[in-house]
């Protein structure tokens, strides 16, 4: 039996942080490609796969400090 | 019902954040507040922010009455000489000086360089950080009686460090630690003199500081080296401490292990992001407020591992830890009067 297509109005779906392995969590069901950010590390995230749902490190933009 | 509280020696910086927090603390009475120095003044003589905040005035500690908690704000090793006084008059007293951090007479005097006046009363003194000891605060309904206060820089060496102690990754430590002007007390000096001390950057104690037996006592033996310096800020304490691991460890690794300390304390936060201006712990943000920011971060050439942590040495680092641990004593709810945030910007 396949697993239940999450819906909006399901419970949050989390995914472990390839970066630090905190959730991450998505409110409704997350969509290829689409970009989150871990609320614990602050990566910025890609959604590679939805079946399984599976995160990516996004490609960083580098920081001018100023300094 | 509230706890009636008193505070001894309340003209000082961490008498003045006690009053500035039990003063809108929801379970607490404050019934008196001592100054032999200001006897019969209203509060805001010295504490300007009080204004019109509380009718109450100085007393001598004589006449500091009974209470259920009494806060000891006095000079090094007042504290231990009159705490037979002090117990007498209260069930719980938290002392914020060094007098009772050290449970092992010889370590006091190896540090302080004089015997204790109070030996028999450092064995059972409950040192007052609650992420270690929030158990014998409180045991069953009985309060403790009698609740050290904590080395500001020792809280800020404890905290970053307390998690890699408990995963046994720490091979040698060495703690940089740089601090604002209030750690050095209410009272003037030649280095607190404006001249001197605005823009410094002073290595006031490379080596030798006193608060480092407070870390080895905590988290137990292993190299550790303290270096500590006064910049420019008022408030504040950042530790910046570099560790030499005993073994290969990676980002997830250091994750699991702060998180296994600090995921259910309440004033601790974990401040190690990869990107952004407030991507790790910076004391300027905390002024006033009770939590402890800590953070870490590996170099991927060396395997160091760089621990940080962040205080307000007034708050977390003293009057704010105190009220924390009253509130476990007391059996009141832990965070009670110690939701301030902090400021930004400031």
């Amino acid at each position: 039996m396949s697993a239940p297509t999450p819906t909006a109005t399901s419970q949050p779906i989390t995914s472990p942080c390839p970066e630090c392995e905190g959730p991450v969590r998505f409110d409704r069901p997350p969509l290829a490609g689409q970009v989150a950010r871990c609320t614990d590390c602050g990566v910025e995230l890609e959604v590679t796969s939805t079946s399984p749902l599976t995160l990516a490190l996004a490609p960083e933009v580098e920081e001018d400090w100023g300094e | 019902m509230s706890v009636r509280v008193s505070i001894v020696g309340a003209s000082g910086y961490t008498g003045g954040e006690l009053l500035r927090l039990l003063l809108d603390h929801p379970g607490v009475e404050l019934a008196a507040a001592s100054s032999r120095s200001l006897a019969g003044q209203p509060l805001h003589r010295v504490h300007p922010n009080l204004r019109a905040r509380s009718d109450l005035l100085f007393t001598v500690p004589e006449e500091v009455p009974a209470s259920d908690a009494i806060f000891l704000c006095m000079p090094h090793s007042h504290a231990s000489r009159e705490i037979d006084r002090w117990l007498d008059k209260a069930q719980t007293v938290i002392d914020l000086s060094a007098d009772f951090r050290l449970r092992d007479p010889a370590t006091y005097r190896a540090w302080y360089e004089e015997d204790h006046p109070a030996p028999a009363r450092l064995a059972s003194a409950v040192y007052g950080l609650p992420e270690l000891h929030r158990h014998a605060m409180r045991s069953g309904s009985e309060p403790a009686r009698l609740i050290s206060g904590v080395g500001c820089n020792a809280t800020a060496m404890n905290l970053a460090l307390l998690p890699l102690a408990r995963a046994g990754l720490i091979e040698r430590a060495i703690c940089d630690i740089k601090v604002g002007s209030s750690e050095a007390g209410a009272e003037p000096s030649a280095g607190s003199h404006h001249p001197e001390r605005a823009g410094a950057v002073r290595s006031y104690a490379p080596v030798g500081h006193r608060h480092a037996a407070e870390v080895t006592q905590e988290l137990g033996e292993f190299p550790l080296d303290v270096s500590i310096t006064s910049i420019e800020m008022v408030r504040g304490v950042l530790c910046t401490a570099h560790i030499f691991p005993t073994r290969h460890v990676e980002m997830k690794d250091l994750w699991k292990a702060y998180r296994a300390a600090y995921a259910a304390e309440p004033f601790v936060r974990l401040v190690a992001e990869k990107s952004g201006l407030h991507r790790l712990p910076d004391p300027k943000i905390l002024a006033g407020s009770n939590y402890a920011d800590v953070g870490f971060d590996i170099d991927p050439r060396s395997g160091r591992i760089v621990a940080l942590c962040a205080i307000d040495n007034l708050m977390k680092g003293a009057a704010g830890s105190a009220v924390q641990c009253m509130n476990i004593a007391r059996g009141l709810d832990e965070p009670a009067g110690l939701g301030f945030p902090g400021l930004h910007p400031c």
